[in-house]
């Protein structure tokens, strides 16, 4: 049963790469990597590991969306 | 004792319909102030049922549970505030079948003020 | 019986989360894909307390708190950046 979880979510994590890699605008792309962290750290859980989950919690759904966007919004600032 | 468990897990496939309401409202729905009304308040309400369904089949985790039921219910409405707020003043367009827009009059009327 | 009730759940719980992705792909906004998000953020909670459930193990429910916790704070910061202030 558990087996059939870990593909379900692979095939999640493939289809949000792909749109992270081909859309064109940066904030969906943004979003969908955010979200590929997310389902990642899931997997993570399914695969006893709890410790790495944590940390990809925090850093690779939380920190790296907060930070990419303060960046953009540097570079607008300074287009404006 | 076998009766405590099946009635958490009772209400943990009732929260779990809900979440599949949410998720099916977020498909359904025409707008997107309508998509943020469905998907948040009934994901909302099929986390807590089904972490509430959890903590009354194991009485072990129910502390840790109540704090997660805690910050998942103080959390959640922050972010579909502020996701509608932006929506709204980047002018989203809304359905046809739209009644009242309160926010836009107090905008106008502040700005004629 | 116990078990089949929550493999149930379970199943529902992917069905919603795979609804969701489908408004993430198909959105035409920026702003439906953050509710997306949002959806599967929060729907991912009670998956990961499903699965501590089945594992027995209750450092499983750590995970979920930090979700709860840090959820919320990915999409203020993409409401914030879209109303244009951060």
């Amino acid at each position: 049963m558990s087996i059939l979880l870990a593909i379900f979510l692979g095939l999640v994590i493939l289809v949000l790469a792909g749109t992270a890699i081909y859309h064109k605008n940066t904030k969906v792309a943004i979003i969908a990597a955010g979200a590929v962290g997310l389902f990642a750290s899931v997997l993570y859980i399914l695969l006893a590991a709890p410790d790495v989950a944590l940390t990809e919690a925090s850093i690779g759904s939380g920190l790296s969306t907060i930070i990419f966007f303060y960046v953009l919004n540097k570079i607008r600032q300074t287009n404006d | 004792m076998e009766i405590r468990e099946t009635v958490g897990a009772a209400v943990t496939l009732l929260g779990s319909v809900f979440i599949f309401l949410g998720g099916l409202g977020i498909v359904r729905m025409p707008d997107l102030f309508n998509r943020i009304q469905a998907g948040t308040k009934a994901s909302t309400l099929g986390t807590i049922l089904s972490l509430l369904g959890l903590a009354i089949m194991n009485e072990a985790w129910i502390w840790k549970l109540l704090v997660i039921i805690f910050f998942v219910l103080i959390t959640n409405p922050i972010s579909s505030n502020v996701i509608s707020r932006a929506a709204h003043f980047r002018g989203t367009r809304m359905t046809n079948k739209t009644v009242a827009d309160l926010l836009s009059d107090k905008n106008k009327k502040i700005s004629e003020e | 019986m116990v078990n089949t009730i929550l493999i149930m759940a379970g199943v529902l719980m992917a069905l919603g989360i795979l609804l969701a992705l489908f408004r993430f792909i198909l959105g035409p906004d920026v702003t439906d894909r953050a509710i997306a998000f949002d959806v599967m953020t929060v729907s991912s909670i009670s998956v990961i307390a499903l699965i501590a459930y089945f594992a027995g193990r209750v450092i499983y429910l750590d995970v979920a708190l930090v979700y709860g916790l840090l959820s919320f704070l990915s999409v203020v910061v993409i409401g914030r950046y879209i109303e244009r202030g951060l």
